[in-house]
C-alpha cells in the first residue's frame, strides 16, 4: 500500500488489472459456453439431444470447435481488399468487448483496507467516500455499439462477393435504424434516474425488494430496448444479414478459420453485453437479497440475471421464424420509434405532475 | 500519467491523419479518419468534457462516417491510379505551407488562457458536463436549438422529396 506509482497507490493498479482480467476471462468463457448452451437448449426445445459426443454430454464441444477453427486453412480471396478484409473481424470484436468496461457487476468490496468497486472503469474516492465511474456510461455504450457496424460493413465490402455485400448492406441499414429506436427507448429511463452513470442507475433500483426496478416503472421501454438490441446485434428473429437461405452466410461468407470464429465470438459477446446492459438498466443490476451486506453475492445475482436473459435470447431463436426485410424496417421506423417517442412524452407528463 | 497518455494519443492522431490523405484506397482513408475522430474524442475526455467525447464518437464516427463508407461502397470507387504529376501538387503545397505558417504564428504569439465566465473547470466537474450542456441548451439557447432542429427537419424533408422524384 505504501508504494505509489505516478501518484496512485500500488493497490489501484493491481485492482484494475485484476478486474480487467476477471471480467474478460468471464466474458470469453461465457461466449465459448454460450455456443454450447445455445445448441443444447435449441436441441432440447426441438426434441433432439444437441452435442453429445465430446466429453460428458458434449461439455468439451466449444474447446473442440475452437481447436478445429485454429487449424483450418486461412483463405484470403485474391480479389479482396486485403487491409479492410483483415481488420474487419477485429473491428467487430473489439467494441463488443470494451463495452464491458462501464458495466457494474457488483458492489464495493474491501481487500486489505482498500475499497474496490466491481466495475472496471471506476474507483473509490476515500476522501469523498463515494464511487466515481464514467459519468456518461450509457452514452459510452451507445457510442461503442454504433462502431460495431463497421466490422460487418467492411467485411461485406472487402470480401468482394455479392452475397457478402448484400449482407453488409442489410446489416448497416438494420443496425442504424434500430440503434435509434434503442437509444430513444432508454431516454425514458434517464428521465426517471436523472443521471447517465450506470453505478447510480443501479443504486436507484436497490430499494423495495425489487419493485424499484425500472422494469416495473418502464415496462414498455424495457421491452422495446431488449427487442431493438436483439435487432442491433443481428440475433434471430432479426438475423437477416446472415440469412443462410438467401445469402449463404451473409457478410462472413468469404471468411475462414479464426477470422470466422472472431465474427462468431463478436456476435455472442454482443449478446452478453446487451443482456448485461438490460440487466443494469431495467433489472436492478447486481441488486438482490443481502447483496449490500454480503458483497460477494452481487456478482452472483448479476451473472444469474444475465444468464437468464441469454436463455431468453436462445429461447426466442428456437421459437420464432425470421422477419422479412420490409417487415423489419416497418417495425423499426413505424412502430418502435413513434412508440418510444410517445413513451418519452408520457413519462415527462407523469413526472411533471408527480414532482 | 496523463502527459504520457496524451503523447501516445497524439502520435496515433497524427499518424492516422496523415494516412487519411496518403491512403490510395478510399475505404482505408475513411478508416483512418474514424481513428482520428476517436483520438479527438479522447482529447475531449481529457478536457473534462465526457459528453462531447461520447457525442463525437456517436455522431461523427458512428453515424456520419458510416454514411461515407456506405457511399464509397455503393459507388464502388476503386483504388485511385491517377498520374503522379499534376498541378494540384504545387497549389496544394503552397496552401499547406501558408496554413502551417499561420498556425505556427498563432501558436507562438498567443498565450493559452483558461476559459473565463461562470463555467470554470471546477464548476463543470462539480455539476457534471452533461447536466450543464443540457440545462444551457434548453434554457439560454432554446431558440437557436429550435431553429437548428427546424433547419435539419427541412433538410430531411428536402432530401426525401428529391429522392422520391427519381423513384
Amino acid at each position: 500500500m505504501g508504494i505509489e506509482i505516478l501518484g496512485l497507490p500500488m493497490m489501484y493498479y493491481i485492482a484494475m488489472v485484476a478486474k480487467v482480467l476477471v471480467a474478460f476471462v468471464f466474458v470469453l468463457l461465457t461466449v465459448a459456453y454460450a455456443t454450447y448452451a445455445e445448441r443444447k437448449i435449441i436441441g432440447h426445445m426441438q426434441v433432439r439431444l444437441g452435442p453429445m459426443r465430446t466429453g460428458w454430454h458434449g461439455l468439451l464441444q466449444p474447446i473442440a470447435d475452437g481447436v478445429k477453427l485454429f487449424f483450418k486453412e486461412e483463405i484470403i480471396p485474391s480479389q479482396a481488399s486485403t487491409f479492410a478484409f483483415l481488420v474487419a473481424p477485429l473491428i467487430a470484436l473489439i467494441p463488443a468487448f470494451i463495452t464491458f468496461a462501464v458495466i457494474p457487476f457488483g458492489g464495493v468490496i474491501e481487500i486489505a483496507g482498500y475499497k474496490i468497486p466491481l466495475q472496471i472503469a471506476a474507483y473509490y474516492d476515500t476522501t469523498a467516500r463515494q464511487v466515481f465511474d464514467v459519468n456518461v456510461g450509457v452514452l459510452y455504450i451507445l457510442a461503442m455499439s454504433s462502431l460495431g457496424v463497421y466490422g460487418i460493413v467492411l467485411a461485406g465490402w472487402a470480401s468482394n462477393s455479392k452475397y457478402s455485400l448484400m449482407g453488409g448492406l442489410r446489416a448497416s441499414a438494420q443496425m442504424i435504424s434500430y440503434e435509434l429506436a434503442a437509444g430513444l427507448s432508454i431516454i425514458a429511463v434517464f428521465m426517471l434516474s436523472g443521471t447517465l452513470s450506470l453505478t447510480k442507475i443501479v443504486e436507484l433500483q436497490s430499494g423495495m425488494g425489487g419493485f424499484e426496478w425500472y422494469l416495473f416503472k418502464q415496462p414498455l421501454a424495457a421491452f422495446m430496448f431488449f427487442i431493438c438490441s436483439l435487432a442491433e446485434i443481428n440475433r434471430t428473429p432479426f438475423d437477416l444479414p446472415e440469412a443462410e437461405t438467401e445469402l449463404v452466410s451473409g457478410f462472413c461468407t468469404e471468411y475462414s478459420s479464426m477470422k470466422y470464429a472472431m465474427f462468431f465470438m463478436a456476435e455472442y459477446a454482443n449478446m452478453v453485453t446487451v443482456c448485461a446492459l438490460t440487466v443494469t438498466l431495467f433489472l436492478g443490476g447486481w441488486n438482490g437479497p443481502m447483496a449490500v451486506a454480503v458483497p460477494i453475492l452481487g456478482p452472483v445475482y448479476f451473472i444469474a440475471k444475465v444468464y437468464f436473459l441469454m436463455f431468453v435470447c436462445m429461447w426466442i431463436r428456437a421459437t420464432l421464424p425470421r422477419y422479412r426485410y420490409d417487415q423489419l424496417m416497418h417495425l423499426g421506423w413505424k412502430v418502435f420509434i413513434p412508440v418510444a417517442l410517445v413513451n418519452i412524452v408520457v413519462t415527462g407528463i407523469i413526472g411533471y405532475f408527480i414532482n | 500519467m496523463e502527459t504520457l497518455f496524451f503523447l501516445i494519443i497524439t502520435l496515433v492522431a497524427i499518424v492516422s491523419a496523415i494516412l487519411v490523405v496518403t491512403c490510395k484506397n478510399p475505404i482505408n482513408s475513411a478508416l483512418s479518419l474514424i481513428m482520428t475522430f476517436f483520438c479527438l474524442a479522447t482529447y475531449y475526455v481529457m478536457l473534462d468534457a465526457p459528453f462531447m467525447a461520447a457525442v463525437q464518437v456517436m455522431v461523427y464516427a458512428g453515424a456520419i462516417m458510416v454514411l461515407m463508407v456506405f457511399t464509397i461502397m455503393l459507388l464502388n470507387i476503386r483504388v485511385d491510379a491517377s498520374k503522379k504529376h499534376s498541378h494540384k501538387l504545387i497549389f496544394g503545397s503552397i496552401i499547406g505551407f501558408f496554413t502551417v505558417l499561420n498556425l505556427v504564428v498563432v501558436l507562438v504569439k498567443s498565450r493559452a488562457a483558461l476559459p473565463t465566465g461562470p463555467y470554470s473547470g471546477e464548476m463543470i466537474k462539480k455539476i457534471g458536463h452533461t447536466e450543464l450542456v443540457g440545462r444551457e441548451i434548453f434554457t439560454t439557447f432554446l431558440l437557436p436549438f429550435e431553429i437548428t432542429s427546424i433547419l435539419l427537419l427541412v433538410a430531411i424533408v428536402g432530401a426525401v422529396i428529391l429522392a422520391k422524384k427519381k423513384i
